[in-house]
């Protein structure tokens, strides 16, 4: 007699039951949530404008009619930073998108063909990764500092460009790996073509350290943009700018610490929940890599 | 858009060189050895003997050593070369040049020092008078916004100072994350490894400027135990690299520790542990071994981040480093000092990548590719 049928649970399912279990991947998705709706709805909701500048409220601390303070120029910071949160999410999500197409395009392609193509594809990459990124991205950014200066869309561009080369090793690394597997022999067998078999049978099993890792390239690309910001070529009204602006004021006699605690709270307690929730998704998805 | 063309070529042509024949990279990673030799040692010895010497180099080179490490130079120098180009290429096409000024100033006077200062308005004919300069004489040419100073006398006093905050914070990032770490690991979930994964987290999620002005306030203003910024002495050195270290010192730590958790969960450490060997000597003689290669792996990229936070800290601090002359020259599209700034940057990232490599190659048979 055979034994019932047993409906077994596919890898995501499983993959989300173990993350449910992650106490602090959890704490972190939640973080993240609560982020989102402060950040794109209460100022809408609340009416907040992080323009409107009152003379007679320069650098007021924090109080009931101002939550946490203003700035010089009189501007009420809640509103600055929940906005700027938006910039911030908003770049950080954009980049990591196009890192992620170009890397799992660049490195599939690489892994799958393998050889000497291979070699060829990834000495680019060796090429790229030896110029600091940073000096890449600042080059970029002087292109376009007269025409688009504080506009997203250059800091985008060029932290896209130069994020996607992790992706594409690790991506070619597994590729490598599973195109060598039975079931990619089996599908050509069957007569399936290279792209067929590439989009088909091995991308699908190279999403868990995609996933995995795009959720860690979204801290990376909001960090890099607070030093743009800090260096003067970043986005008007992120993160980094608010929180660069507050270095700025760090001064022994009399320092408006809340231009410097408030932007660096919010910006760390999102950091902080995305290598959370990262690391979370790691065990999960990925339960060989190990800690 | 030639140059756009030109650029893509090289690109292809650097990659070709993968479907090259072993034995041919082999020997093009001698001669390119020998011939950047020969640009350096010609001004000491004159043509001949330096032309002697490096034959003699590039011969030991190809007979001797190792064609993993001769194919990589056969990559590193053409993709110095190509470094100069795309440079060059991104600073034309930034707005403005180096001696535009708030007043207009006579095309006359602008071709006069253009010619002066070998800075042609096309960026392919700068590229030329750069090649030939380097290649020539090897000089990085005259620094532009620096009045009478040549680059390599604005960037040599930098040097120091970068290496040595560099070196410090990479030693300092790997001694801290790698003791961390390690202990987090042999004790998973104590309050030890709690203490050092919140700490951990703290210097990723928080950008450096911001542990910088963090350590300002308490150390300096508060405590006076160290000078605020600048630089000169000892005492100096120490808040600028602690802030270029904490975060790779977090990454590192994490690394570590899971390294070494998965490490003791082998049967060879079960062996080691029934042989009667304690704790300290199975840990420091059998586990540490394996558990550190994701950390030496990292330690590229650790490097490369630290470059890169140093421009930032540098502007923080105040510090004469490398840093920020490249921020600077940048922002005053000075060309000779962002390149020259440049070759240092991507010199010693790809050296310090192939002695990683070698390293890991040393440590862990797994890797060693057959030459």
């Amino acid at each position: 007699m055979s034994p019932p049928p047993v409906q077994s649970a596919g890898p995501w399912v499983q993959a989300w039951r173990r993350l449910r279990r992650n106490r602090a991947a959890m704490t972190g998705a939640a973080l993240l949530i609560a982020m989102v709706i402060a950040c794109f709805l209460v100022p809408w909701w609340l009416g907040l404008d992080p323009t409107t500048t009152a003379p007679g409220q320069r650098s007021l601390p924090p109080s009931w009619a101002h939550g946490f303070g203003t700035d010089p120029l009189g501007r009420d910071m809640l509103a600055r930073v929940l906005v700027g949160g938006r910039v911030s999410l908003l770049i950080g999500l954009a980049a990591t998108a196009a890192s992620v197409v170009i890397g799992v395009l660049y490195g599939g392609l690489a892994g799958f063909y393998g050889g000497r193509v291979d070699e060829a594809m990834m000495r680019i990459v060796d090429f790229l990764y030896g110029i600091p990124y940073m000096f890449l991205v600042i080059l970029v950014m002087l292109m376009f500092s007269e025409t688009a200066r504080g506009e997203a869309l250059p800091v985008f561009l060029a932290l896209g460009l130069v994020q996607w080369l992790t992706m594409a090793r690790i991506v070619r690394g597994q590729v490598l790996g599973l195109r060598e597997q039975d079931y990619v022999l089996a599908a050509r067998v069957v007569g399936a073509r290279d792209l067929r078999i590439l989009v088909r049978h091995i991308l699908p099993n190279v999403m868990g350290p995609v996933v995995v890792y795009a959720t860690l390239t979204v801290p990376t690309i909001i960090l890099l943009e607070s030093f743009l910001s800090f260096l003067g070529l970043g986005v008007e009204l992120s993160w980094g700018q608010l929180v660069a602006e507050g270095v700025a004021v760090v001064n022994p006699i009399e320092s408006p610490w809340w231009l410097l605690a408030c932007p660096s709270a919010f910006l760390a307690t999102t950091l902080f929940a995305l290598n959370f929730l990262g690391d979370g998704l790691r065990d999960a998805l990925d339960p060989k890599s190990g800690a | 858009m030639i140059e756009a063309l030109l650029v893509t070529a090289a690109l292809l042509a650097i990659a070709s060189l993968a479907f090259l024949p072993h034995a041919v990279t082999r020997a093009l990673g001698a001669l390119f050895l020998s011939a950047v030799a020969f640009v350096f040692l010609r001004h000491v010895g004159g043509d001949l003997l330096a032309g002697l010497v490096c034959a003699a180099i590039g011969f030991v080179a190809w007979r001797f050593l190792p064609g993993a490490i001769l194919r990589r130079v056969a990559f590193m120098v053409p993709s110095l070369v190509l470094l100069i180009g795309v440079t060059t290429w991104l600073m034309y096409l930034a707005p403005g040049n180096p001696f535009a000024q708030e007043k207009s100033i006579a095309p006359q006077v602008e071709a006069a020092l253009r010619a002066q200062y070998g800075v042609p308005e096309s960026p392919l004919a700068f590229f030329r008078v750069y090649m030939e300069r380097l290649l020539g004489e090897g000089s990085l040419g005259p620094a532009l916004k620096v009045k009478g100073r040549t680059v390599q006398e604005v960037l040599l006093p930098a040097l120091p100072v970068s290496l040595g905050l560099g070196g410090l914070a990479l030693v300092l990032a790997v001694g801290m994350g790698l003791l961390l770490g390690v202990r987090a690991g042999m004790r998973p979930n104590s309050w030890a490894d709690h203490a050092s994964m919140g700490l951990a987290l703290v210097g990723i999620s928080l950008p450096n400027f911001v542990i910088g002005a963090g350590l300002m306030i308490v150390l300096a203003l508060q405590l006076g135990w160290l000078p605020v910024a600048g630089w000169g002495g000892f005492r100096h050195v120490w808040m600028p690299a602690l802030t270029l270290a904490l975060p790779h010192a977090a990454t590192i730590a994490r690394l570590a520790r899971s390294g070494t958790i998965e490490v003791l969960q082998q049967d060879w450490i079960r062996t080691a542990r029934a042989k009667g060997l304690t704790e300290a000597r199975v840990v420091s003689r059998h586990a540490l071994q394996v558990a550190v290669l994701p950390v030496v792996s990292y330690l590229g990229p650790a490097a490369a981040g630290i470059l890169t936070g140093s421009f930032v800290v540098e502007t923080l601090f105040g510090i004469p480093g490398m840093g920020q002359w490249f921020v600077k020259g940048a922002i005053n599209r000075d060309y000779s000092i962002v390149l020259g700034t440049a070759l240092f940057y991507c010199g010693l990232i790809t050296s310090f990548n192939l002695v990683v490599d070698l390293l890991l190659a040393w440590l862990d048979p797994r890797t060693r590719q057959v030459a």
